[in-house]
């Protein structure tokens, strides 16, 4: 298999993560999860690069991705938490209490 | 090498398949499963790139932790989701064509790189050794230091999480052993003459 197979999917994965924050405008759990599958394409990046590099240094800051996409998923799910118990919604729209 | 062909195609199908479908399925803990199993098929993408101690910890924090946190705040919310999807195919045509735009400009950067004959030798030079040993020498030794700052990260987002969530209920009684040990005889007693045929 070579280095393009996995730099194509990785380019999809990264089109359907940033497609599913549009089409879920409202949802913010959907677009956590648009954003993990965004990290998810890059993590495939590093990896093949690794792979096919002859370089253990990508799968190194994959490591590092995977530990920051988890430590932001906690917080934003402790965020939207708090935000729900509040407002009792979690539409993105009504996130306007600022004002900006 | 045919045979490592076929699984990648395999992992890569349920890999793009599942994703799509976590963001078109109606129920939210379908989507939640669905991301559980683009992780898992990526973690078999990733066995196929030798990088067996990445795959093993994306099972273990993406589908173990993540996606069961995700799973966790979608059931606890008492959330009408479909409300929430109104007004999504307003959205489809602009977000279809800058899905397609970043799809294009991806993909031509993904096509048009090429694996030069030195990088190829040095991949080729990089002998089968145990994966999980060459990254823990990597990582306790170049990158020590990025090492500690991710467990700052993760203790920030820790403390973070539950400063967030911690919350006193005020409709809720319950028993407060130093209020109850602090008080005194004068706080709570108190002596009144009443004389007789006036009462308190």
């Amino acid at each position: 298999m070579s280095l393009n197979s996995y730099l194509i999917l990785s380019a999809i994965l990264f089109t359907i993560g940033v497609f599913g924050i549009f089409l879920n405008r409202k949802n913010v759990i959907i677009i956590m999860m648009g954003i993990e599958l965004i990290l998810l394409s890059v993590n495939i990046n590093f990896v093949a690069f690794s792979h096919y590099g002859g370089d253990l240094t990508g799968q190194v800051f994959t490591f590092f991705v995977i530990s920051v996409a988890a430590a932001e998923a906690a917080i934003g799910l402790a965020i939207l938490v708090t935000f729900f118990r509040n407002m009792a919604t979690i539409d993105v729209e009504k996130i306007d209490n600022l004002k900006g | 090498m045919m045979v490592a062909d076929f699984i990648f195609f395999m992992f890569a199908a349920v890999v793009v398949v599942s994703a799509l479908m976590v963001i078109t399925v109606r129920n939210a803990v379908h989507s939640v499963l669905f991301l559980a199993l683009t992780f898992f098929s990526t973690a078999g993408l990733f066995v196929l790139l030798q990088a067996e101690f990445l795959a093993a910890i994306l099972v273990m924090v993406y589908m173990g932790a993540v996606a069961i946190l995700f799973l966790f705040v979608v059931m606890m919310l008492d959330i009408d989701f479909t409300t929430l999807r109104k007004g999504a195919r307003e959205h489809l045509p602009l977000g279809l064509t800058v899905g397609l735009v970043i799809l294009l400009e991806v993909v031509a950067i993904g096509m048009g790189f090429h694996q030069s004959p030195e990088s190829a030798a040095a991949a080729a030079a990089l002998e089968p050794m145990n994966n999980t040993m060459e990254l823990g020498k990597l990582l306790y030794t170049k990158y020590l230091f990025p090492f500690e700052v991710i467990s700052l990260i993760l203790l920030v987002a820790l403390i973070g999480a539950v400063a967030l969530t911690l919350r006193q209920r005020k409709d809720a009684k319950r028993q407060d052993i130093h209020q109850q040990l602090a008080r005194k005889r004068e706080d709570a007693v108190q002596l009144k003459k009443v004389s007789s045929g006036e009462g308190a």
